[in-house]
């Protein structure tokens, strides 16, 4: 151990004094965002920085494990689970309690400076530090490690369980019981074939007139017997009032071909 | 720089937390609060490692996340299910458990 004491280094202090108050505006942004998403982005940019200030503080590992479980894996399900209910869900501004917002904002403004009265008398020892710097000195995750799966190994058996059990409750509860049986293949066609006397057609449309007739997709294709087949057309089309009638495309085709270009 | 900056930082953190769970309606916005007062809960137990030179506090932060991933799990999962039901995700509309 470092008998002189942990010296804060400079650019540990500036990284601080960049990263810290950068932090608190984005957490402030989750107090006054209007949209979830962005304070869920708020939220994603304070975990971050919170690595960087963990992989500062000796604690590389955790920095880690910070950067993958919060910012990958938790953010991730939140920004799932946002997409899900709605991104535009916003807040209520009807007050079911009379005043509710002042006195939450009172009662945060106490919280804050009993935190801070507390931490401003308290006596902290002398800061000794992990020997983090020290080539003699045992690594972190080893150390880590080592306290991890010895003295705590009980805890993480349980914490194991505990993932395990959450997963399955997330399982159970999210799970929806099928009220109407299964669409599949099979009852799609039966369904069709049972809808036939109401003019359901079984087979698919005719194609429309592309190629045959013109390069464009507007124009009906003829029947055998030589009339226009007003299914072809897209229906989209049909509603607009945009498709050619048939009789008109020879004579636009002709303006529009060039005289060598013509079949015989 | 004293070390006692970060724990000012981690108090700051956890007002502005708690302060997110007391005024927001939207309850995945709640939800986020919680997290972040569980964040600088983490930030004050790494520190406090740092300066007790005991890697207890940085086993305690670690088992604070797994706890934390899980309880996002179920927590999610409670809001996905409420809103199917009540087409809702304002704290304000949960009162089913009300007699």
């Amino acid at each position: 151990m470092n008998p002189a004491g942990l010296v804060i280094s400079t650019g540990e202090t500036v990284l601080f004094w960049v990263i810290a108050p950068l932090m608190v505006l984005a957490a402030l942004g989750l107090l006054f965002v209007k949209r979830a998403v962005h304070a869920a982005m708020c939220l994603v940019f304070v975990m971050v920085s919170m690595a960087v200030l963990y992989i500062a503080q000796e604690a590389p590992f955790l920095g880690v494990v910070q950067v993958v479980v919060y910012t990958g894996a938790v953010m991730m399900l939140f920004l799932f689970v946002l997409m899900l209910v709605g991104v535009d869900a916003s807040d209520s501004l009807t007050e079911t309690i009379r005043g509710q917002r002042w006195i939450g904002l009172l009662i945060g403004l106490g919280l804050a400076v009993v935190l801070g009265s507390v931490v401003a008398r308290a006596a902290f020892p002398p800061a000794v530090g992990l020997n983090g710097g020290d080539p003699g000195g045992v690594a972190n995750p080893q150390a880590l490690a080592r306290v991890l799966f010895g003295d705590y190994v009980v805890a993480m058996e349980a914490v194991g369980v505990l993932l395990v059990t959450a997963a399955v409750g997330a399982l159970v509860l999210t799970h929806r019981r099928r009220l109407t049986p299964k669409q599949n293949q099979r009852s799609v066609a039966d369904a069709r074939i049972k809808a036939l006397p109401d003019g359901v057609v079984l087979t698919p449309l005719p194609s429309p007139g592309v190629y045959a007739r013109s390069n464009a997709m507007d124009t009906p294709a003829l029947g055998p017997d030589g009339e226009q087949v007003p299914q072809s057309v897209s229906r989209v089309l049909r509603i607009r009032g945009q498709e050619r009638p048939a009789p008109h495309v020879p004579a636009d085709e002709l303006v529009h071909t060039p005289e060598s270009e013509r079949d015989a | 720089m004293d070390i006692t900056n970060y724990v000012v930082l981690a108090a700051a953190l956890f007002a502005i937390g708690a302060t997110t769970v007391l005024l927001r309606r939207n309850a995945i916005v709640v939800f986020m609060g919680v997290e972040l007062m569980l964040n600088a809960t983490n930030l004050a137990f790494v520190t406090f490692a740092r300066l007790h030179g005991d890697l207890t506090g940085q086993v305690l932060a670690f088992f604070v996340m797994v706890v934390a991933a899980a309880e996002v799990v179920v927590g999610l999962a409670i809001i996905v299910t409420i809103f199917r039901t009540r087409r809702s995700a304002s704290v304000d509309d949960v009162n089913l458990l009300k007699g």
